[in-house]
């Protein structure tokens, strides 16, 4: 299954329509939408405009990819399940966001095993062609640790302990 | 540290600053911790720690900033913290903005998807909070280890939430 989300706050058309558009090119209805406030065509895939806590666990549990904005929020739940993760950054020139610090995110966490980026729309059929097939070399990360790492950790420690 | 735990009010406002705020929760296991955020599903997800619901706001509604301001003060002023910590956005930085009010240090720790340059609510954030971190290496300087070096008002790299 392929769990395709906008995150919690604002609807990404652009993103939810390639992927759509892509699935219908391939016969694939194995996807969940989580689509926010949408007008795109999902005749035919199953989908919801907002999901409470348990159930985008469950969706992030049980997709075998992830495709989603350059929210930290899908990213890390990801990397926290090992899982790949396909990410659109939204761009405030077409007014998806109020500046473009998805773009830096998707940079930063591009280096991080697991994380793929589409630069554009036009960049998702492509890696999400290869996100399906095993030899596309579309994978997840090692998985990392329910928490921050020990030095952030031993900062706040410290800075409630002066 | 004194005989009395200490008390920390966690604040934030949905998706990934929550994702990053519950990651930084065991710096905090010697302490009281209380957490502050505005879906109520998040009561469960911080159970047994007490929670407290604030209505969420963007800059775009001034009288719902206000309303959210005027809550996060209501439950400072119940919860009477020692220290006050946020990942963002707006509740978080109205609890380090009124920390004074309790007489609580505060910390803020810029979000992870800030990472070319700090975000609006962060830079605001650097004026009145005790201590200002970034996750990012090359939009702060090294943290020092010994709290009477830090200068308030100066943005510190202190680790990464992943």
């Amino acid at each position: 299954m392929i769990f395709v989300t906008v995150g919690s706050q604002l609807g990404f058309d652009r993103m939810t329509a390639a992927v759509a558009q892509w699935a219908r090119a391939r016969g694939r209805t194995d996807l969940f939408f989580q689509t926010g406030a949408t007008a795109a065509d999902l005749r035919g895939f199953a989908s919801e405009p907002l999901l409470g806590a348990s159930e985008i666990a469950r969706l992030y549990d049980e997709a075998d990819l992830v495709v989603a904005h350059a929210g930290t929020g899908s990213i890390i739940e990801c990397m926290l399940r090992g899982k790949p993760i396909i990410v659109l950054p939204r761009s405030a020139a077409l007014h998806e966001t109020r500046n473009d610090h998805q773009f830096a995110t998707a940079r930063c966490f591009a280096e991080r095993a697991g994380v793929h980026v589409a630069w554009s729309e036009a960049e998702l059929a492509p890696l999400l062609d290869r996100a399906v097939d095993p030899r596309g070399g579309i994978t997840g990360g090692a998985g990392i640790g329910p928490h921050a790492d020990e030095r952030l950790l031993a900062a706040l420690r410290a800075f409630v302990a002066e | 540290m004194s005989a009395r735990r200490r008390r920390v009010l966690l604040v934030s406002s949905s998706g990934g600053h929550w994702t990053e705020l519950r990651r930084l929760a065991p710096a905090f296991d010697a302490c009281e911790r209380v957490w502050c955020s505005v879906l109520p599903e998040m009561r469960a997800q911080v159970a047994p720690d007490a929670f407290h619901l604030v209505p969420d706001a963007s800059r775009w509604n001034k009288l719902r900033l206000l309303w959210s301001a005027l809550r996060v003060a209501l439950v400072l002023l119940r919860v009477r913290p020692d220290v006050v910590v946020s990942t963002g956005a707006a509740p978080g930085f109205f609890a380090i903005s009124l920390a004074w009010l309790v007489g609580a240090r505060s910390v803020w720790v810029d979000s992870i998807a800030n990472a070319e340059e700090l975000s609006l609510s962060g830079q605001k954030a650097t004026r009145v909070a005790t201590l200002t971190l970034t996750q990012w290496p090359s939009l702060g300087e090294a943290l020092p280890t010994d709290a009477a070096a830090r200068r308030r008002g100066t943005v510190y790299f202190g680790g990464s939430v992943v």
